[in-house]
């Protein structure tokens, strides 16, 4: 156990290091650079302001104190909004973020896990047809579409939220409705599947033949099993959601980290890319790290090896 | 193999799906060539008006005929997604064929990296690359590509690890085959199966990617159409006008769906063990 953890840490730290040098290395290919847009600034302004920012120093040396900020944890300026740490830019932009991405991820499974028990406990029924025919066009229907559908429906016609922006809590609702709703057919067909599969095993048998009702067969006994590859599936995806998706983000004009990460692209705000970047990598690592443990706990079979 | 093909085909679904595919296809290819409008030509006085005979479904804000400009950007999109799918599907299966071929130690390295690398978060570099180079349209494909291999290399190591032990590559060793000639021969031949399941699985992933650039305006760039700048234009004017949003909208989610019923479809027939479908 000890070993696993050591050697998921080592691929974690490996996974950084790698995020802040190919984020680097894309950043100063970055035509322009950073200062350059800004207008009307004088040749030597412009100077001061690269040897301000360290842009006047050797690409090594320059990657070098990147990993240092992130060795010390003494996170640097952003190029672009002055003044300002990278780390209060994401913690300010990670709530928004992350209040869309829980509760999207609550519709996803209150709705996804439900539908997809209902499906697999009637097979090849009208029931399950329809069903996983909903499933499967709720995947093929873009945020892009479902987004401003939502936000036309119940924020223009119903006039029940704000079409867009941030500014009281029920603005969470759209958007973690549009992600909800799209996550929510992914974890109906996986749940599906994994239930037939598990519905099959000889346990299950077994648990029907002590004469236990349907329902605390599948509740009780299979799910537990059948969870497993919405496991899989979860582990990428919840550190998708809280990240927030950049479409939703845009669509509903939402302050979260996705858009600042665009903006950090488009304004060649190298710190502020490489910091967005690491937080994300980081979550995706801690995500997968704990999908591996719960996998581990939900079924004895699996060993967990480094 | 045919049996597969046969198994494939019995499903009205399927068939359906093929159907539909084929002809946007064809409509995309040729629909362009037999329209009396150009997909960027401008018609002012008749800005944004909803379906008519003359604009089958009408013109968007700035008078350009709306099917041509989908017809168009179905082109681009269809196009985005089969070749990016393409450059995903050669690098994942040269990477699998030397992981599984090699074994041992190469094998363990190389899949670690793997493990690495799908921790990458991948958007973030594609966003980065596309404002780097300056939003060119060959670099659309590189850099889908270059993101959705990972899964194919996972899926032709596991198949290659399992077939090369096998008595039949064992006796073509012993009868003196060279080692290309196993693997043209003997392993390709098992691995393709797999690989076309999950090309038909990675296009509608590689389309959703470039709409998703474009939408956000880092892809294709204006006044070239794809499937995605006709979505992000939509959707900035859909108050107004909703069907500069629902009409390509419906265009895309059928194509998506009917992939997805096609991959699902190439899947249960040609892994019959899977439980999709019992």
């Amino acid at each position: 156990m000890i070993r696993f953890l050591l050697s998921r840490l080592l691929q974690g730290i490996l996974v950084i290091l790698a995020v802040i040098t190919i984020t680097f290395a894309l950043s100063r290919l970055l035509p322009g650079g950073p200062i350059q847009s800004e207008k009307n600034a004088s040749p030597e302004a412009i100077a001061a302001q690269r040897a301000y920012l360290g842009l006047d120093k050797p690409w090594y040396v320059q990657l070098g104190l990147q990993i240092a900020h992130y060795v010390t944890l003494d996170l640097p300026e952003s190029f672009h909004f002055k003044g300002r740490g990278v780390d209060e830019i994401i913690a300010s932009g990670f709530p928004v973020s992350a209040a869309v991405g829980l509760t999207a991820l609550m519709i996803a499974l209150g709705l996804g896990v439900p539908l997809g028990a209902y499906a697999a406990m009637r097979p090849n029924t009208l029931e399950d047809r329809a069903t996983m025919l909903a499933a499967t066009l709720g995947i093929c229907t873009p945020s892009m579409i479902l987004g401003p559908v939502i936000a036309m429906l119940l924020g223009l016609k119903l006039r029940w939220f704000n079409a867009s922006g941030w500014y009281e809590a029920s603005d969470v609702v759209m958007p973690a409705l549009t992600l909800g709703l799209i996550y929510s057919a992914q974890i109906a067909r996986l749940t599906r599947g994994g239930l037939r599969e598990t519905l099959a095993l000889e346990f299950v048998r077994t648990a029907r033949a002590k004469g236990a009702s349907e329902a605390s067969v599948v509740f009780l006994h299979a799910l537990k099993l059948a969870c497993l590859p919405v496991l899989n599936f979860l582990g990428p995806a919840a550190a998708g959601l809280l990240t927030g998706s950049i479409i939703v983000e845009a669509v509903f004009q939402l302050p979260g980290l996705g858009q600042f990460f665009i903006a950090s692209a488009i304004n060649r705000d190298m710190n502020l890319a490489i910091a967005i970047s690491v937080f994300y990598a980081s979550l995706i690592v801690l995500f997968n790290l704990l999908v591996d443990l719960v996998q581990a706990w939900l079924n004895p079979r699996i060993r967990l090896h480094a | 193999m045919q049996a597969a093909w046969r198994r494939f085909g019995r499903h009205r679904l399927n068939a359906a799906a093929l159907g539909f595919l084929i002809l946007l296809i064809v409509m995309c290819v040729f629909g362009p060539l037999v329209s009396p409008y150009a997909q960027d030509a401008q018609n002012l006085e008749l800005k944004a008006v909803d379906a008519s005979s003359a604009h089958w479904l009408g013109t968007d804000t700035l008078g350009r005929d709306m099917l041509t400009r989908i017809l168009h950007g179905g082109r681009v999109s269809l196009a985005v997604g089969l070749l990016a799918t393409l450059v995903a599907a050669c690098i994942g299966v040269a990477y699998g064929l030397i992981s599984g071929l090699a074994g041992g130690r190469v094998d363990a390295a190389m899949m670690r990296v793997v493990d690495i690398l799908y921790a990458f978060p991948f958007i973030n570099f594609v966003i980065l690359l596309m404002v780097v180079f300056g939003r060119q349209f060959w670099l659309i494909f590189v850099a889908i590509g270059a993101v959705e291999w990972l899964t194919m290399a996972r899926v032709v190591r596991g198949q290659v690890l399992a077939l090369k032990n096998l008595e039949f590559v064992t006796a073509a060793k012993a009868s003196g085959a060279s080692f290309g000639h196993i693997v043209r021969k003997h392993l390709l031949p098992n691995v393709i199966g797999p690989v076309i399941i999950y090309t038909s699985l990675t296009v509608p992933g590689v389309m959703l990617l470039e709409a998703t650039l474009s939408f956000l305006g880092l892809g294709i760039q204006p006044p070239n159409a794809s499937w995605g700048v006709l979505l992000g234009d939509g959707s900035q004017v859909m108050q107004t006008y909703p069907w500069l949003l629902l009409y390509p909208g419906l265009f895309f989610i059928c194509t998506l769906l009917a992939l997805n019923i096609l991959g699902d479809g190439l899947r249960d027939a040609f892994d019959p063990k899977s439980t999709a479908q019992e």
